[in-house]
């Protein structure tokens, strides 16, 4: 994780992802000018703030929290509820633009108050404190349905507000670039953050509290600072969230919003400030296009999860990282059609097992498992064998050469080559 | 002129549930000196360690540190009253570089606290001192290396570094040179010289050749209870410590 460590200093060479990304951002909706696809790239710049502020807790602080949505819930609840009383006022008062900022102030509120008990302790104390908090929230939303509009949710209109710019809010472009804006700033500050006392300590007190202690930190009081600033960029996202969807419900301080953010950060890789950015991409891209495609796109979810878990703690940054700097260190030198050799066998083994996995969830989920059903653009049924013959052979297959040739191959070309050296 | 006490341990008592571990411990730490604990295994070194840094709470008794009581504050509020500590098992921010862990130990004592607003590394006066004590632990060779790829006695020094780094005046090395060869040792003992020259220091230590070589005053610590407190040559000669833990050692 010593990536995570902020070290290295201000760097003109190090400045290009953050012109990079953002003329990236800028030109997407350019190029994909669907207004899906729009509101796809605005959701991702939520969910980016949002895994970015989780980060704060669980990469730099050491904090597994499974009740992050609270503060993205609440502060979403509190910036919709200041939309709806502009609505009310006729379209006068706080400009649209900021007020992801009443998100981010409700959100700093509740991580005031909440924090206090969560983090006297990390560990598991922590986790079950805010699985309890999470669920708390959670079952409170369905009580108080003034404040949280009940099971319907709450609306209001981003287009009948004031504009700080003059812009019309009701294309969805132009709030895309609002939400460019503010993941911007957002990834900024978090990113500046980490270079600071507390963020050093935030790093010190994840790696040893007591260390830190023996240098004058109070690890609670660290943790305590390091979660108030986490829920108010977490309330930033909600409030962000409101503008994008003018429609808040339970949902959004709900468990499964805690998980998601908890599973884009890990597949990204918590160890990398880009992580999250990249998992809460991939994710919120999956939830909206997978499940368009197959109703098994939980199931790929978690196993992709599982996987990252058991085989690439460091996530999908951490396994491009080091296989770059295998490469850079000439790791790859002579071996290079080996890898790919694996890469293509594993992709083939996938991409059996998901040919497996979608004739299993035709075959026990249809009414009719006979009917015809379209598999990877060939008509088949899954009532007879043929088809299921195949598809587990190709997954044996790929499989089975990923593991039982390839890797070996690798290893033994290594081993070879290292000895070759020493000789 | 009389000398202050640094530290003061007055009839300090612990109890493990029924097990007293520490039984009426009496100990004065004169400002300045270099003050060596030895004693048997189990005789209670690491705990009273523990008691005096904060990290244990006292059942009975009273530490000063500079006339302060320090007995049940927390940690962190020790150090900042002027105390710090090494680990028997190297104790350092694992997954940082040397010249990192010298930073971060630096910040309290330099007053930055919880600063969110200020970046680490613009902090000339820290940056300044992080690189002075790189120099005195000759350390400068491993600057960006991460910690836990340290050989074991870079890592015991860096850790000393860490513990004169955090500004603090009495300092508590437990075991600065188990595990260590011989010339290992030596050099432990002369980097400890050289780092810790005004502060207080208090040592528990195995090596009796370290013991003898570091040591303004000796205590001897067996079954909880100080036996005897005095200069080496007063320590070897007095005839219940050699009963007790020098044994055959010392002739």
């Amino acid at each position: 994780m010593a990536t995570n460590t902020a070290a290295g200093g201000i760097n003109a060479l190090k400045l290009w992802p953050w012109l990079i990304v953002p003329f990236i951002a800028i030109v997407l909706p350019f190029v994909f000018d669907s207004g899906h696809t729009i509101n796809l790239l605005s959701h991702m710049g939520v969910a980016i703030i949002f895994a970015l502020s989780y980060n704060m807790l669980l990469g730099n602080t050491g904090l597994l929290s499974f009740g992050h949505a609270v503060y993205f819930g609440l502060g979403a609840f509190v910036a919709m509820h200041l939309l709806r009383a502009i609505n009310d006022a006729g379209g006068t008062g706080l400009p649209i633009e900021l007020l992801p900022l009443a998100g981010a102030a409700a959100g700093l509120g509740f991580g005031v108050i909440f924090g206090s008990f969560s983090v006297r302790r990390a560990g598991v104390v922590f986790a079950m404190i805010t699985l309890g908090l999470g669920e708390l929230v959670h079952s409170s939303s369905l009580m108080f349905t003034d404040f949280f509009g009940g099971e319907a949710g709450l609306f209001g209109y981003r287009d009948e507000a004031p504009s700080l710019l003059g812009v019309d809010y009701a294309p969805s472009r132009n709030v895309y670039f609002l939400v460019v804006a503010w993941t911007l700033i957002a990834a900024i500050l978090i990113y500046l953050l980490r270079k600071t006392p507390l963020g050093w300590m935030a790093n010190a007190v994840r790696d040893n509290p007591e260390r830190a202690q023996f240098v004058g930190y109070n690890p609670t009081i660290v943790r305590y600072i390091q979660f108030v600033l986490s829920a108010c960029f977490a309330g930033l996202a909600g409030g962000l969230f409101v503008i994008t969807n003018e429609i808040v419900n339970d949902e959004v301080v709900g468990q499964l919003q805690s998980g998601a953010v908890l599973l884009g950060t890990f597949i990204g890789g918590i160890g990398y400030f880009i992580g999250p950015v990249v998992g809460a991409s991939l994710v919120t891209f999956l939830e909206s296009s997978l499940s368009a495609h197959t109703e098994a796109w939980v199931l790929y979810f978690g196993l992709l999860f599982i996987s990252i878990v058991m085989f690439a703690p460091m996530g999908l940054v951490g396994i491009v990282h080091t296989q770059y700097l295998n490469w850079k260190a000439g790791g790859w030198k002579g071996n290079t059609g080996i890898r790919l050799y694996i890469l293509v066998s594993g992709l083939v083994g996938i991409f059996g097992l998901i040919c497996v996995i979608e004739l299993s969830y035709h075959y026990f989920r249809s009414w009719d498992p006979g009917a015809p059903f379209i598999l990877m653009g060939i008509s088949t049924n899954a009532t007879h064998l043929l088809p299921w013959l195949v598809s587990f052979a190709i997954t044996i297959i790929g499989f089975g050469l990923m593991l039982l040739h390839g890797n070996p191959l690798l290893k033994r070309h290594i081993s070879a080559n290292s000895d070759g050296g020493k000789a | 002129m009389t000398i202050r006490n640094a530290l003061e341990l007055k009839g300090v008592k612990k109890n493990f549930g029924r097990a007293e571990i520490i039984r009426g411990l009496n100990l004065e730490v004169r400002e300045h000196e270099r003050h060596v604990i030895i004693g048997p295994n189990g005789a209670g070194k690491s705990t009273m360690f523990n008691l005096i840094s904060g990290r244990l709470k006292v059942s009975e008794g009273s530490i000063k540190l500079f006339g302060n009581n320090i007995h049940n504050l927390p940690a962190h509020k020790v150090n900042r009253l002027g105390l710090s500590r090494s680990f028997q098992v190297t104790n350092l921010f694992q997954n940082m570089t040397v010249i990192e862990n010298l930073r971060c130990s630096l910040l309290w004592s330099e007053g930055h606290k919880y600063a969110f607003w200020k970046s680490v590394l613009g902090q000339d006066s820290v940056t300044e001192r992080a690189y002075e004590l790189a120099t005195r632990l000759n350390l400068t060779e491993q600057l960006s290396t991460q910690v836990s790829l340290l050989t074991y006695a870079q890592q015991r020094s860096l850790e000393i570094g860490c513990t004169v780094a955090s500004g603090a005046k009495v300092i508590l090395l437990d075991e600065p040179t188990a595990g260590m060869s011989r010339t290992e040792a030596n050099d432990v003992v002369q980097l400890i010289q050289r780092m810790t020259g005004e502060n207080t220091l208090v040592v528990v230590e195995h090596d009796l050749n370290v013991v003898f070589e570091l040591a303004d005053r000796i205590s001897v610590l067996v079954y909880g209870e100080i036996i005897a407190t005095g200069t080496p040559e007063e320590i070897r000669n007095n005839e219940a410590v050699q009963e007790a833990y020098l044994g055959t050692e010392v002739h």
